[in-house]
């Protein structure tokens, strides 16, 4: 793991979209072969990365999430055919926007995580955890409309 | 408000060991709509469902709660228990604190403090939660199957042997195609007809097949059990019912100038026919472009000989409709088109010619009467050229960047054959890689250079030119690095095959999807590899993908098991968390249904109240039966009138906000 | 600009006169010289208020939404860039494409009065163009600016050209210009995320959340907007939070993206000045650099860049480039 740079005390949170077919069940694999990673990562069960509404992310944000994280079927495995490749561009999308206004790109995440990689589930959210705690705590959406100093 | 019911499992010591649960089970009791908490050692067991039953009884609960293991393990089994106990099952909630908690974090403070707030996030949703039933729809007993090739043929043989009537609609005037077109078959020798005829024999006599032969698909409506198809009959201006096959009209017909399609147009044919001898319907047919008396009136030479009186010069088009609870897709394929390709030289030279060309030329029943001549002087050939992967794993653009599958074989094929018949032939044969995986597939292969002395030439030929009548066949050989110069007499191009052009428009009326070679795309490439995303929609043979005949066959036994399994059925149960769109939000804009993968998506114009006033609007309607819930639409749709059922943006938007708390 | 007037007004009067059309869409004098307004005009005698010159920036497309429900049908006068809003609109049904007639009208840039007063004029009464000069008069005497200075920030770098036209009144060529209208947002993405965040933080806190934005754009046409829907666990009303308030502009601007055409009007119709127009070129420059060059509007059929796919789409961590 990379080294970082922990600022004193912080947890970050982090939310975890994870779909049903692929994901979800790779979260169990990491579960049941007792792959660690932090307690404060948290999974929503979706039916398909897909049904992750762009709002569902900046909701977590402005509600003071560290870190938003959507995995899904590799793209091509899809349970429903196409949901993911939806799922791509929009969140390519939407990271590059949120990156515009000034969050952190490390801060979001897709990734492709099948039902047999319990171990990549594991790295990747241990990467994820690591990357945001670096980044220390995110306030960012919900300062967005308000004036400094305010 | 609803009165939920929290139910911590211990799971012995897997979950328990790691997780305070009694005081997750404390901890919530108090939190919004929640009447009851307890934990139990094991809640999957039989003490551990009646506990939870009692409590749905006893404490009225509208919606519960578990903390467990996966909902991937238990769900269904605590949605049954939930059913047992009079709550609509829906009103369950799992939420994983064994895979998602106490395996994974040894911390017991820590793993504790997740553990409540994964099972807050399920209450959250609990609240939100909603009484869903599936429904119902019925099942119409009749499959229709599209193409009549063998892959078409063997799916209705196997789907009417079950018991269930099936129409098969083939565009052509026969059934049996391309295999009926091939002399032999690989790796047996066997001869295709043999082997095919029998079939087509088979389909025309059993009782609950239709053969709806020179028919195409116009228009599909409905959804899995439940289609309803329109389909042209076009005219074939003899009535099907009374010819009888004889053939004397073909012999009067004074037009022969039309070129014979099923003998790859290598022979002329007369304007009324009947494809070949063993055709099913053994019907005429009179091709209205060559017909004399169509065109200008006079003739009308095979309706005096007919002794049937079949013919009928006022046939027009016509179209019936019929419904279908399932829909095999059987559309078969074709050789691409080799005019792009002039290094071969296909256009100029008649002695350039396709595979499937050289199948009839060797077929008995085909243009030389089986006899080898090539096609410019009905010369034997001396020296015969085969160039392999002729658009086939092509990234120029000029061909197809797939593997054919099927030419190696067959090359292998014909050059055994040829060798066999006529051993003073010199056969040549060049190929990027021989790719013969398969039952004695590659000993086959094997057999035509060991045993019949076809030379195999490793490369691709640059050019074939005509020279004082000779085809020059310019390639390099990798194997030895040096430039060959073959001087051959008949040059045999394996051309790539592609679907056959009519299935874009049969998967438009289907909403299957397409790639972008022009194959279907199964559901899944390996698990569902004969399902078409659209519920109800089967595929069999080149129309989801290169192959032989054995897969072919087998791929269409699988798509009839398939039907079968369906058409059994007397109502189709439909998932009930599926998407639906609030009228009074929805623009019509149909952004939604050019996401959803299964067409499951149309608009009605539709007549609202809305702040006191009527108005026409456009409106999004999703059927129930073919939604499959992934959700895609929800978030296509700007204004959120499109949600879905069991994952709403609001129980979501909950779960987001509980895990933010902190 | 007279002439083009008078040609437009003869044939509006043709076209009311002979019962072709019902209405006819346009601008109507406003209060000042400055403030035409989009009015409908039902009747020959309406239109001794019909107005159209520098000052006519309005997009009129979203008009027809509702005009194309009523009886009859509707003359709308359209400016190029306002041709690509109509052609979305069509395309997600909104418009009855049937049911109107439109008249493409040239359009030469129009004129910021905003900027024309920073310029340190007021009580302005009237303009006359001529080129790159603009003679300004005022109840104070006259001044000449540079038009370069003080067209809209949409016209500043639009190249757009008529997408739809039934028939047009175009007399003059107009000038091509050479202009990056991703300039803006290329200074942004040079930015540091804390730069870039200050930034928007400054802008988006003067939002005073009254709708002009919403209300304007051609492609925030639904019938209810996500923010009053109470099942989008978005709405203000079933939220006790900021949510809405805090992230209303980008929403908004994620929902018309792939949809937004540039047609500029949000940022022209903003009190508050600020560029939300660079919120959805984001969008745009991301999608034409990413999936491949996209304007929306262009046609009035087909998918948006997020209702399709490609099966080698980039991951979104390729999307975002390093070295910002």
């Amino acid at each position: 793991m990379q080294e970082i740079t922990t600022k004193e005390g912080f947890v970050p949170n982090i939310v975890a979209f994870c779909c049903n077919w692929c994901s979800y069940a790779g979260a169990d694999l990491a579960g049941s072969s007792r792959l660690s990673y932090p307690a404060n990562v948290k999974i929503i069960r979706v039916p398909c990365s897909c049904r992750v509404n762009p709002m569902f992310v900046l909701k977590a944000f402005q509600r003071g999430a560290d870190g938003v994280i959507i995995c899904g079927c590799h793209p091509g495995d899809c349970h429903y055919v196409t949901g993911n490749y939806y799922t791509r561009r929009r969140m390519a999308m939407l990271f590059s926007f949120l990156d515009y206004l000034g969050i952190e790109r490390d801060r979001t995440r897709l990734e492709w995580v099948s039902a047999a990689e319990g171990a990549k589930f594991s790295a990747v959210m241990n990467d994820f955890v690591a990357k945001v705690t670096a980044l220390g705590e995110n306030k960012k959406l919900s300062d967005l409309r308000v004036k400094e100093g305010e | 408000m609803q009165r939920i019911g929290v139910f911590i499992c211990w799971c012995g010591s897997n979950i328990a060991a790691t997780v305070d649960v009694e005081r997750v089970a404390d901890a919530v009791k108090k939190d919004q709509g929640v009447v009851y908490s307890a934990t139990y050692q094991y809640m999957c067991s039989e003490n551990g469902q009646q506990l939870i039953k009692n409590a749905i009884k006893e404490h009225s609960l509208t919606g519960i709660v578990v903390g467990s293991c996966s909902p991937r393990m238990h769900e269904a089994t605590f949605r049954k228990t939930a059913e047992a106990a009079g709550l609509n099952s829906y009103m369950v909630e799992i939420a994983n604190i064994r895979e998602h908690c106490s395996w994974i974090h040894k911390d017991r403070e820590e793993a504790t403090e997740k553990a409540i707030i994964l099972v807050r996030t399920a209450i959250a949703k609990v609240n939100l939660n909603a009484p869903l039933s599936a429904g119902e729809s019925p099942v119409i007993k009749r499959a229709l199957v599209i193409g009549g090739g063998i892959a078409g043929i063997q799916a209705a043989l196997d789907i009417a042997e079950a018991g269930f009537e099936v129409d098969i609609v083939e565009k052509n005037a026969t059934i049996g195609g391309r295999m009926a077109q091939i002399d032999k078959t690989f790796p047996t020798l066997d001869c295709s007809a043999c082997i095919l005829t029998p079939k087509m024999v088979d389909c025309a006599q059993n009782e609950k097949i239709d053969i709806l032969s020179y028919s195409e698909v116009e228009e599909v409506k409905g959804f899995v059990g439940n289609f309803s198809v329109k389909i042209k009959r076009k005219a074939r201006f003899v009535d099907e019912k009374k010819c009888t096959g004889c053939k004397l009209c073909m012999e009067k017909c004074p037009s022969k100038k039309g070129l014979d399609e099923f003998n790859m147009k290598l022979n002329k044919r007369p304007a009324i026919y009947i494809p070949f001898a063993q055709a099913i319907p053994n019907v005429a047919v009179i091709d209205p472009e060559q017909c004399i008396k169509l065109k200008t009136g006079k003739c009308g030479l095979c309706q005096k000989v007919c002794g049937a009186g079949a013919i009928d010069y006022t046939q027009k088009d016509e179209y019936i409709e019929r419904g279908y609870g399932a829909i095999v897709v059987a559309t078969g394929f074709k050789p691409i088109e080799l005019n792009a390709f002039n290094e071969f030289g296909y256009s100029e030279n008649q002695d350039v010619i396709t595979s499937l060309e050289l199948e009839r030329i060797m077929n008995a029943a085909g243009p030389t009467n089986g006899v080898l001549l090539r096609p410019s002087d009905g010369e034997h050939p001396k020296v015969i050229t085969f160039i392999q992967c002729v658009g086939s794993r092509d990234t120029s653009g000029c061909g197809k960047p797939y593997c054919s599958k099927i030419c190696c074989m067959y090359t292998a094929k014909h050059a055994m054959l040829i060798r066999e018949k006529y051993p003073d032939t010199e056969v040549h044969v060049f190929y990027i890689d021989v790719r013969t995986p398969g039952k004695n597939y590659d000993e086959f292969f094997r057999r035509a250079v060991e045993q019949y002395g076809v030379d195999y030439i490793k490369g691709m030929v640059g050019k074939v030119y005509n020279e004082n009548g000779k085809l020059m066949v310019q390639g390099s050989n990798l194997i030895d690095n040096e430039q060959v110069l073959i001087e051959s007499d008949l040059v045999v191009l394996a051309a790539a095959i592609e679907p056959e052009p009519s299935v874009r428009k049969i998967a438009t009326l289907l909403t299957a999807s397409i790639d972008t070679n022009n194959f279907l795309t199964e559901s899944h490439a390996k698990l569902r590899p004969v399902e078409s995303p659209t519920a109800g929609v089967y595929l069999a043979g080149v129309c989801q993908g290169p192959k032989d005949i054995p897969e072919t066959v087998s791929q269409a036994s699988a798509c009839a098991a398939k039907v079968i399994g369906l058409l059994v059925k007397d109502k189709l149960k439909t998932n009930p968390c599926v998407a639906s769109a609030n009228e009074t939000m929805c623009n019509g804009c149909s952004q939604c249904a050019s996401v959803c993968p299964y067409g499951a998506i149309t608009y009605v114009e539709k007549e609202l109240r809305v702040d006191g006033k009527t108005e026409l609007r456009r409106i999004a309607s999703v059927n129930p039966a073919v939604c499959q819930g992934c959700g895609a639409c929800t978030v296509t749709c700007p204004s959120g009138a499109m949600d879905l059922k069991g994952f709403s943006s609001k129980q979501i938007m909950s779960e987001v906000e509980e895990i933010c708390k902190r | 600009m007279k002439e083009v007037e008078s040609k437009m007004l003869e044939r509006a009067k043709v076209l009311l006169e002979s019962g072709e059309v019902a209405r006819v869409i346009g601008w109507r004098k406003g209060a000042f010289c400055h403030d035409p307004e989009p009015a409908s005009f039902e009747s020959v005698d309406e239109l001794k208020d019909f107005v159209y010159d520098y000052f006519c920036g309005a997009n009129l497309s979203k008009y027809l939404i509702a005009e194309s429900k009523k009886e009859g049908k509707t003359a709308v006068f359209l400016k190029p860039c306002d041709t690509y809003s109509f052609n979305q609109l069509v395309k997600e049904h909104r418009i009855n494409r049937e049911k109107i007639h439109v008249i493409a009208v040239e359009c030469m840039a129009k004129l910021d009065i905003g900027k024309i007063k920073a310029k340190g004029l007021s009580a302005v009464t009237g303009v006359e163009v001529d080129g790159e000069q603009v003679k300004v008069q005022t109840l104070y005497g006259e001044a000449v600016l540079s038009k370069t200075e003080i067209v809209l920030a949409k016209c500043a770098t639009c190249n757009k050209t008529h997408q739809v036209k039934d028939e047009e009144i175009v007399l003059h060529e107009r000038p091509v210009r050479d202009v990056n209208r991703f300039a803006e947002v290329e200074a942004l993405e040079q930015m540091t995320a804390e730069e870039r965040f200050k930034f928007w933080r400054e802008q988006l806190s003067k939002c005073i959340r009254c709708n002009a934005c919403r209300n304007v754009c051609p492609a925030c046409s639904c019938i209810k907007c996500v923010f009053d829907n109470p099942q989008s666990g978005v709405a203000a009303k079933a939220n006790d939070d900021k949510f809405e308030e805090q992230l209303f502009h980008i929403i908004r601007a994620y929902h018309v993206a792939g949809r937004c055409t540039d047609c500029g009007e949000c940022s022209r119709v903003c009190p508050q000045g600020i560029p939300l127009h660079l919120l959805n070129r984001k969008f745009i420059k991301d999608i034409d650099e990413t999936y491949g060059e996209f304007q929306a509007g262009e046609s009035a059929e087909g998918k948006t860049p997020l209702t399709e796919y490609r099966e080698s789409d980039l991951e979104p961590k390729d999307v975002l480039k390093e070295g910002k």
